[in-house]
């Protein structure tokens, strides 16, 4: 039942992560992505998937996705049906439920993060219907497969489980928050294991939509630098295994780091616009702090939300300063938004497995484009490949808004 | 275990601006007129039934953040503010309030709007459209216009999410984390949602408009209105299909007393009734069917079902209301309220 809520249990229990998929444009998987974030590797190119050719910015990180599927149980006619966004969803979470060697089940939660959902289809919705309204074809399909939890569906039937879905739309932070949302269903009892993730694909309305804003960069996405001049899109995808310490070591499961901590505010300083102290972005690392218990002294890398704009970079900077305090003058810090773009409501996903990577293999995920620090930010970017000790890391999700959310992670030995 | 109330309820729907409007509108029982809705290339139109413009301009819509805002918006900010009266009056704004807000469609009007000029022009989009066709953007507005809330979610789903989302904030509720939780469902129309409607199930009629609970755990706050359950979410997915989830739902719902209200969500169309009709055919009880009146308003249609419900349990009417919500592509929920002093007996929590 979802009400009345059964008991908590006496003590939280820890979670871990025990399977990780993820698809972006370095790649699709673990290794190919662990080794393009060390590296800073930029992974932009010039938008293909729809006409650019009026916009202001060309470029965007577009993923290589391959026309095959893994085998999955869908049929040949479900996936046809499949948008890039569903396709690169139903990727990374059959690659986190194959690393973590799940079995089919029931009652198994799915919360994913999404800001569009298949919003592809929805636009080609949209074309056909206002340029050919009297043609059908494909309009029914497509309003189906436009929404987000018909996605979550195909996530289902594909991996063979059921359970409920829940799918958030917190902007930006969807997909931190889907991931902090699982972790709370874990930690109040009212699940063993969760599935979790965000994902979105390149859309022409949502890419038009941050043009028309001027918040893309005309020239390199600088996250943090003095000359920063806005963000760069990408797309992609990330899901996370889910479950207690408990279960994970009575059947063996090779452990890839723990989620110790989550905090969500809410910004009510403006739409799009954050408050420019950073009020709510200070709040969500204190609350996540507090839930893991630990201090900034204890963190050992902060993966920013950093999208290159100017008003996001210095209400964050400002938020890790008074949030870090002494701490931030050695708190390496990076935004891996400047290899793969903002992916909305896949990023806080994506760089909750970023920062797995850099606890399983101790180094710090390098900030490929950087030249000059801002002046406001008076912590260490992390610009080129390092190899460090990192326990504990920090990842920050901000979205149009306004809410704000901050997962901690950490390392498995 | 904490208890959980309904603290008030609020509704704008195409009967009106508030809960007493859709009241009166059921209790007619008279399908409300509809509108035409032009759609491109047609010289038929499709059929929808809007909201009315208001009597007066809503005050809120003064509001410097909601100047721009699409009636989606204003639905839902009708609907909360009608929610949250009672609160307020008692609690002179000091409150900690969380925010879900659940949309199936969300922000249609501004996404056409803004998705048709960069068709003609990329150089000329709007920039001011763009960031209201997000689906976070009503919470965000809702957040501003209430200040008091200190935590906000915005859920996508089918209808039945909007009875995840009160279990969400039933959740914030039992951790502390608000004193109260707003969960409010809403849609708009535009002649492409209705277009779509038209492909999916076409003898179903067009709804906008919005709903909204209040929920606390404070008895005090409480409006006389008691939530008893919400069953589990019954996914739809290949093995499990919309009459046995519908099937799952009824039986976790459990045998009911006399004297109970059914609140369903059945509609115009034979072929989407049909497994929540198989699922209460044992029901002999009062039944009332807000879309049947209103129409099809997708997450406002679940939340009108909730406020109506929580509505007759609050007046009087009946002891204890029933929701049955079997979403169009999702999971089908239930959900039981019943007068808050009331000693009816609830069903175990083994669903039995």
């Amino acid at each position: 039942m979802l009400f009345p809520l059964s008991p908590p249990p006496a003590a939280p229990p820890r979670v871990v992560v025990t399977g990780a998929g993820i698809v972006t444009a370095l790649g699709i998987g673990w290794k190919p992505n662990a080794e393009g974030f060390r590296a800073g590797r930029l992974a932009f190119r010039p938008v293909s998937h729809f006409d650019v050719s009026r916009q202001r910015v060309k470029v965007a990180a577009e993923v290589d996705l391959p026309d095959a599927l893994p085998p999955t149980g869908l049929s040949r006619r479900q996936v046809a049906r499949l948008d890039r966004a569903g396709a690169m969803l139903l990727r990374a979470a059959c690659g986190a439920w194959q690393q973590a060697q799940w079995q089919s089940a029931d009652n198994v939660p799915l919360v994913l993060g999404t800001t569009a959902g298949g919003m592809s289809l929805g636009e080609a919705y949209f074309r056909q219907a206002t340029r050919m309204p009297r043609r059908h074809r494909q309009q029914t399909t497509r309003a189906i497969h436009y929404q987000a939890q018909v996605q979550g569906r195909m996530v289902l039937d594909g991996l063979g489980f059921n359970g409920p879905i829940t799918i958030i739309s917190n902007a930006c932070a969807s997909g931190t928050s889907a991931i902090g949302h699982a972790w709370d269903l874990i930690r109040r009892g009212q699940a063993k294991r969760v599935l979790a993730g965000g994902y979105d694909a390149l859309s022409e309305l949502v890419f038009s939509g941050f043009d028309a804003l001027q918040a893309l960069s005309p020239t390199v996405c600088r996250p943090f630098d003095a000359r920063r001049d806005g963000l760069a899109m990408g797309e992609g995808a990330a899901a996370v295994a889910l479950e207690t310490l408990e279960g994970a070591r009575r059947r063996g499961a090779a452990i890839l780091g723990e989620i110790i901590g989550y905090g969500t505010t809410i910004d009510r300083h403006h739409l799009t616009q954050p408050h420019p102290q950073g009020d709510a972005a200070l709040s969500a690392m204190r609350l996540a702090c507090e839930a893991a218990s630990v201090t900034p002294a204890d963190i050992d890398y902060v993966n920013a939300h950093g999208t290159g704009t100017l008003l996001n970079d210095s209400a964050e900077a400002l938020a890790i300063r008074r949030w870090a305090g002494g701490r931030a003058a050695t708190l390496p810090v990076s935004s891996t938004k400047a290899s793969i773009g903002h992916l909305l409501g896949g990023s806080g996903a994506v760089e909750a497995v970023v920062c797995l990577m850099a606890l399983r293999e101790q180094w710090l995920p390098a900030q490929g484009a950087f030249e000059s620090p801002d002046p406001a930010c008076n912590f260490p970017i992390v610009h080129k490949p390092q190899d460090a000790r990192v326990n504990v890391a920090l990842s920050n999700s901000f979205g149009f808004g306004g809410v704000n959310a901050t997962l901690i992670l950490r390392r498995w030995i | 275990m904490s208890r959980v109330f309904v603290a008030g309820v609020g509704a704008v729907s195409p009967a009106g601006w508030n809960v007493a409007a859709l009241r009166e509108a059921l209790d007619q029982g008279q399908p409300l007129p509809t509108e035409p809705v032009v759609r491109p290339g047609w010289e038929k139109p499709l059929q929808a039934r809007p909201v009315p413009s208001p009597a007066s301009r809503p005050e809120f819509l003064a509001h410097p953040r909601l100047r721009r805002t699409s009636p989606i918006t204003h639905y839902a900010a009708a609907a909360a503010l009608e929610a949250v009266a009672g609160l307020r009056a008692k609690h002179d704004g000091n409150c900690r309030l969380g925010l879900v807000v659940c949309l199936q469609s969300g922000c249609v009007n501004y996404s056409c709007r803004f998705y048709d000029e960069m068709l003609k022009d990329p150089a000329t989009a709007s920039p001011l459209l763009f960031p209201e066709t997000v689906f976070a953007a009503p919470a965000s507005h809702l957040a501003t216009l209430l200040e008091a809330v200190t935590l906000s979610y915005t859920l996508v789903g089918d209808p039945a999410c909007f009875l995840q989302g009160a279990s969400l904030g039933a959740q914030w509720l039992e951790e502390n984390r608000v004193d109260a939780c707003l969960i409010v469902g809403a849609e708009e129309t535009n002649w492409i949602i209705a277009d779509a409607l038209w492909h999916l199930d076409r003898p179903a009629v067009l709804a906008s408009g919005g709903g909204a609970l209040c929920l606390c755990c404070d008895p005090e706050m409480s409006a006389g209105v008691e939530l008893m359950a919400i069953t589990d979410p019954h996914t739809y997915s290949a093995r499990n299909s919309r009459l046995r989830a519908a099937r799952a739902m009824r039986g976790q719902l459990g045998k009911s007393s006399p004297g109970e209200l059914l609140c369903d969500g059945l509609g115009d169309s034979p072929r989407a009734n049909a497994p929540e009709l198989s699922a209460w055919r044992d029901w002999t009880g009062p039944r009332v069917s807000p879309k049947r009146i209103l129409g099809e308003g997708l997450m406002a249609s679940a939340a009108w079902q909730c406020v109506v419900a929580c509505d007759a349990v609050a007046n009087g009417r009946f002891a204890a209301a029933n929701v049955s919500l079997v979403g169009s592509n999702q999971q089908a929920i239930g959900a039981r309220f019943v007068r808050a002093d009331s000693s009816i007996s609830h069903f175990a929590s083994d669903g039995s």
